[in-house]
């Protein structure tokens, strides 16, 4: 590793045999390691995207699958159009509340997981237990959990003498996005944990002695020596969650399916019943466009600390 | 911390401390069997009296244990629902998952090793294409998939679905093997190259074998992915042909209502290959997560 890290200055380490063979370009060898998983992603996912970009230019539909040329007028209608704005700050709002509520949580548990002296290899074979849900398992889970009848939720609230008629959770607007968040939370805070578990019971010693001979307390060892040498951790457990965000979409469709009443209507949701429920297919790709642009963002935005470490000039 | 090896003399700070970690080991795992719950309760259903389900007041432990819930999985019809093809379902999600692990693992080693590796124009654009790939939504990606699958005739296929999840996975495997190939000092490759070895007996003799803790946490991030993915599975199958355990699930959801002790059932079944892969490599799914954090 430290090679490559002296590698692009140009010293003297440019002629030992260390660099000989890391400065050569096999092509055909080149072509032959990269280029299968080069063609499939361009056949599976490339290719089909620059398809669906071009029918988002047509009227095509699932009933009238004629690919009119129609311009921009799917965009254009997508622009006065309240649901999918709606949609659109919906999207924004959750995975901001989201990502940063799994985040601290995270932060939190592996900080107290960091120091428990009982069981730790037991809590963290218990921590995984989430990350095992497929999330549509997730969706039905907590929808069920959530249920105003006979929901585990109500059920809890009710035996504790705290409500007396069961709240009809995935009705409202507030307590839907409520009850979407806690699954989504619930299903991802684990990996955050993990990685800034491993992190924490990474960092040396010697600092935290030299810190406890200070007098230091134990918020600022947090603030002082954690938190900053955590930074590369936190960063590949936000890159690796913002990777993964358009899995809330399981949930968000089995939970309420962005209904009632557009109430918590994601992107995803919308362009699923805008495409296939409605058969708005060129419509429902601009929409989808207009998905892989936040998502894309989104992740650019997390992965560029990341990608830093990998990247050579 | 308890732990500290100085000599315990039983002082007031030694009890405070001593409790004081009593205390937090009491409360995490408070916390965590609480996060748990949701599994547990689970399992509780899939083996429930279909009455105590909806039942009000709400019976927290089961009075008798029964293993009906399962019997629909296995092709005996009852009266809630009609049998699942569980079997079928389970036959499909295994062929794909595995199926599209060994293919993406393949590719996806072949090119983090040459990432790793070697420098050439391109290079970082491709990564980052590579990379950004996976960020696509799979709902945005199934729109025109379902077009052209029907158009070629991959609807409802197998193979088709398990094209699809190569391409998912790629994009993480090269990650996660870039990462691997990274650790592995470069002395060993360039001791290869001075012994005569090619570019190809450079990668597969030497340091493939030293990348197997890599190999073994991509299967795994690859294997569930794909064993749990849906977005693309419901609208990429149709029938029993390839409809894989998380589209199955749907077969006891009703118009108005849903057979929670069925799928109770199938989820138990559902999370047990998970829960088999994710144990066997628990230590290196942590280290393939935090790879190249310590570098630098």
């Amino acid at each position: 590793m430290e090679v490559t890290q002296t590698a692009h200055a140009p010293s003297a380490a440019a002629v030992q045999p260390a660099q000989h063979y890391a400065q050569r370009t096999p092509v055909p060898f080149l072509s032959m390691m990269i280029g299968p998983s080069v063609l499939v992603i361009v056949s599976v996912v490339v290719f089909p995207l620059l398809y669906s970009f071009y029918l988002s230019f047509t009227s095509y539909t699932l009933l009238k699958p004629i690919p009119n040329w129609v311009g921009l007028r799917n965009y254009l209608r997508l622009l006065d159009n309240d649901v999918f704005w709606l949609a659109f700050g919906n999207t924004l709002l959750f995975l901001f509340v989201t990502v940063n509520l799994e985040f601290l949580f995270g932060l939190f548990l592996s900080q107290l997981l960091a120091r428990t002296v009982r069981g730790q290899s037991i809590l963290r074979t218990l921590l995984m237990i989430p990350m095992m849900f497929a999330p549509v398992l997730v969706g039905f889970q907590f929808r069920w959990f959530f249920n105003d009848q006979a929901g585990l939720v109500n059920n809890i609230l009710k035996s504790l003498g705290l409500i007396s008629q069961g709240i009809p959770w995935l009705v409202g607007r507030a307590t839907a996005m409520f009850a979407i968040a806690v699954a989504d939370i619930w299903m991802n805070t684990p990996v955050m944990t993990i990685i800034l578990l491993a992190g924490t019971l990474s960092l040396p010693r010697e600092l935290y002695e030299a810190a406890e001979v200070d007098g230091a307390s134990g918020w600022q060892k947090f603030i002082h020596i954690t938190f900053p040498l955590l930074a590369p951790f936190i960063t590949i457990a936000m890159t690796i969650r913002s990777l993964d965000v358009a899995r809330g979409f399981d949930i968000v469709s089995i939970m309420t399916g962005g209904g009632p009443a557009h109430r918590t209507e994601l992107l995803w949701t919308y362009v699923q019943r805008t495409a296939i429920l409605d058969a708005k297919f060129a419509l429902g790709s601009a929409m989808s466009y207009i998905t892989i642009i936040v998502t894309i963002g989104f992740t650019l935005y997390l992965f560029r600390q990341l990608l830093k470490a990998r990247l050579v000039e | 911390m308890a732990g500290s090896p100085t000599a315990p003399r039983r002082t007031a700070a030694y009890w405070q401390r001593h409790i004081g970690s009593l205390v937090l080991d009491v409360f995490v795992w408070g916390l965590l069997i609480l996060m748990a719950l949701p599994a547990v309760w689970i399992v509780l259903t899939s083996v429930r009296n279909p009455i105590e389900i909806n039942a009000t007041p709400p019976v927290w432990l089961p009075r008798a244990l029964t293993l009906e819930g399962f019997k629909p999985l296995f092709g005996q019809a009852t009266t809630a629902t009609g049998s699942v093809p569980f079997q079928l379902y389970f036959r499909n999600s295994i062929i794909v998952g595995v199926g599209s692990t060994i293919v993406s693992l393949m590719l996806g080693t072949m090119a983090g090793y040459a990432f790793s590796r070697f420098r050439f124009r391109g290079r970082n654009t491709l990564f980052l294409g590579i990379m950004l790939s996976r960020a696509v939504p799979g709902i945005a990606l199934s729109l025109p998939l379902f077009l052209l699958f029907a158009q070629l005739g991959l609807a409802d296929k197998l193979w088709g679905l398990g094209l699809v999840y190569v391409a998912v996975n790629v994009p993480f495997t090269v990650w996660l093997m870039d990462g691997f190939f990274r650790e592995i000092p470069r002395e060993l490759t360039e001791a290869a190259y001075i012994d005569g070895c090619s570019d190809w007996q450079a990668f597969t003799q030497i340091s493939l074998p030293l990348a197997l803790p890599g190999l073994a946490a991509s299967s795994i991030f690859a294997f569930l992915a794909a064993w749990n993915e849906f977005q693309l599975a419901v609208v990429l199958t149709r029938t029993i042909a390839s409809k894989t355990a998380p589209v199955g699930l749907f077969d006891f959801t009703g118009q108005f209502t849903i057979d929670w002790r069925g799928m109770a059932a199938l989820s138990v079944l559902m999370m047990i290959p998970a829960i088999f892969f994710v144990l066997a490599v628990q230590r290196n799914l942590v280290q393939g997560l935090t790879l190249g954090a310590v570098k630098d």
